[in-house]
């Protein structure tokens, strides 16, 4: 494994009595995109600033390519970052913003026009050099913060919520084109949004978020389908939780209401008479038979949603209601609300949540 | 609604006429000096009067070093509270409200007994020390006026984001402030700069007791004995003022308009 680019190591950061990052441990490789992904208040946009030098940790520290530069003022640092609210000047030009970090470091002028026209061609905005933010839309003005922050070539790139502030189309966009440009410099970057598809979508990996403390670290993949906790598995995707009681540990056999399902090598230590909570993703599950599907539970349909190309269908097991998604087939019709329905999955799909 | 737009009207119109007619019964009692027509001989009078040269100059400078002396201490004051100390605003909002509610007479006595030739800082020992002690004076009459137009340029500003942005991009304090903060609340500060020097041309208190040669106490003894100079005097001192102000006006169009706008 190579030698980590950004270590950050046990930081904690406490407000008097309130502590909101609680021994967060943190390796990122070189080159590498990794996104911290929570809710509001669970402490990502903290650590990041921290990164960035806007609070001091009160323990741990932080580590760029083998300095610490924990007690390393802002400006010491050189690290991009990109606001959630642009923050470009308002008095200077989108050129003079771009250059504003290559002047504070003493470039020459002839060197630091070359690197602005760089920037604004990086960025598809060759012709707005001489237009003032105010003139600009919001996709337009987080473009030119991207190049702003990435002219000066920083070691390290740290995005606050960049995308918040658009509407949903240009979001997207911009989103794939900061991927894109992330890729294309190698520059390794700290992404930080509450958005999952956001996280899931352009990262290499995702830190969840919760309370203060990284609940799981792992690629979108491994997040998506092997959550580590109980948060994971609940807040990124939309997932189905049945409560079951252990029939018999060793078999792995648990019981869904009144009906069971095996999961062997799964149960971690549970004990017959436990109670578990399973989960399973929406498209894992389908109605009626499957090839591949070894576990089949049944109930009654309870809802039916026709929303087009898919049909939602929700399933009620006893006290759990199952909720998945069919493809629509004009030769047959959707399923009535008060029939009996078959579920299958496999067993594999099924998640037991600590 | 009509009667609402008559009534309206009244008020403007009983306000405009309180503010005007003596104003105008001003500039035309200044342009009688010459017995049966009008002219301006009050006004040549007044300004080749080689005091009014020399007390104006005074005063335009005293502004001069008031406006700077008030900028070197509100901007970087109210700037760090925005940015650090939000928690202190209201306190400083209230020391910077203390020059209206003290009289200057009572400012500038303490003055006299605190920096008299005698004391460990003998401001009043010197000329020079004098000019510097008026400057702080008006510094502090100034002080809510320039306070409060700083104040109100940092609030359309995100101070705290943009200060960031400049650090995280190596910046340092002095080009923060510099090419940051200061170019984006300069209307404000020209704001409180020209209510700074409309104060400080017709201050008297201070400029009196402090035996300066200002314009004020020079308003004051062509007023006390002579007729129409000392209304050829109000009026250009109003000229001034107004000038000043739509200074004001003007520059605010100039303002740094805010990026913060949806798509």
């Amino acid at each position: 494994m190579a030698e980590p680019f950004l270590s950050i190591q046990h930081v904690r950061k406490s407000y008097g009595s309130n502590t909101v990052v609680q021994d967060f441990s943190l390796d990122v490789e070189p080159g590498e995109f990794v996104s911290f992904l929570g809710p509001s208040g669970c402490g990502k946009t903290t650590v990041l600033r921290m990164v960035a030098g806007f609070e001091e940790p009160s323990a741990g520290k932080i580590v760029v390519a083998g300095k610490d530069i924990t007690r390393l003022k802002p400006n010491q640092r050189n690290v991009g970052m990109v606001f959630q609210a642009y923050a470009l000047f308002p008095n200077l030009t989108v050129a003079q913003n771009i250059a504003f970090g290559l002047k504070v470091a003493g470039m020459p002028k002839a060197d630091a026009d070359k690197r602005v026209a760089e920037m604004l061609d990086m960025i598809k905005l060759p012709q707005m050099a001489d237009r003032y933010p105010y003139q600009l839309s919001g996709g337009q003005q987080q473009r030119i913060a991207l190049a702003r922050a990435i002219a000066p070539k920083p070691k390290l790139l740290l995005l606050d919520e960049p995308l918040s502030a658009l509407d949903a189309k240009v979001r997207v966009s911009l989103r794939e084109e900061i991927r894109s440009i992330q890729k294309k410099l190698g520059i390794t970057t700290i992404f930080v949004t509450h958005d999952q598809e956001e996280a899931l979508s352009i990262s290499d990996r995702i830190a969840v978020m919760y309370g203060g403390k990284a609940e799981q670290v792992a690629t979108p993949f491994e997040i998506y389908n092997r959550p580590a906790t109980k948060f994971v598995a609940n807040f990124v995707g939309t997932l189905n939780v049945l409560e079951g009681k252990v029939t018999d540990a060793a078999s792995g056999k648990v019981q869904v209401n009144t009906q069971e399902v095996s999961l062997k090598g799964k149960l971690n230590g549970s004990k017959s008479g436990d109670t578990l909570s399973l989960a399973l993703r929406p498209e894992a599950i389908s109605l009626g038979s499957q090839p591949g599907h070894d576990s089949r539970l049944t109930g009654e349909i309870s809802e039916v949603h026709f929303l087009g190309s898919v049909i939602r269908v929700r399933v009620g097991i006893g006290g759990n209601t199952v909720s998945l998604d069919t493809f629509n087939n004009s030769a047959t019709p959707p399923p009535a609300v008060g029939e009996k329905a078959e579920i299958s999955f496999s067993s594999g799909d099924m998640l037991v949540l600590h | 609604m009509k009667s609402g737009k008559f009534w309206a009207w009244v008020v403007f119109i009983v306000g405009a006429a309180y503010f005007f007619i003596p104003l105008m019964a001003t500039v035309e009692f200044s342009l009688r000096m010459r017995r049966g027509v009008h002219s301006f001989d009050a006004y040549q009078i007044v300004l080749g009067d080689a005091r009014f040269q020399s007390t104006f100059l005074y005063s335009v400078v005293a502004a001069i070093f008031t406006i700077i002396l008030g900028v070197l201490i509100v901007v970087p004051a109210a700037y760090w509270i925005r940015l650090r100390l939000p928690q202190l605003r209201p306190i400083v909002e209230f020391i910077t409200l203390l020059p209206l509610v003290i009289p200057a007479i009572v400012i500038v006595f303490g003055y006299i007994r605190m920096y008299g030739s005698n004391s460990p800082l003998p401001f009043l020992g010197s000329n020079m020390g004098a000019n510097a002690l008026l400057v702080i004076g008006y510094a502090t009459l100034a002080l809510p006026y320039m306070y409060r137009a700083v104040d109100t340029g940092l609030r359309t500003i995100d101070v705290r984001t943009l200060t960031e942005a400049a650090q995280i991009l190596g910046a340092g304090w002095g080009t923060i402030i510099g090419r940051v903060i200061l170019p984006n609340v300069l209307i404000a500060v020209l704001s409180g700069a020209f209510l700074t020097f409309a104060i400080v041309i017709g201050e008297f208190t201070m400029a009196s007791l402090l035996n300066r040669p200002a314009f004020g106490p020079y308003l004051q003894n062509i007023g006390a004995n002579r007729a129409y100079e000392p209304a050829a005097l109000a009026i250009i001192a109003f000229a001034i003022t107004w000038g000043c102000m739509s200074l004001i006006q003007i520059l605010s169009r100039f303002a740094p308009k805010s990026a913060n706008r949806p798509n």
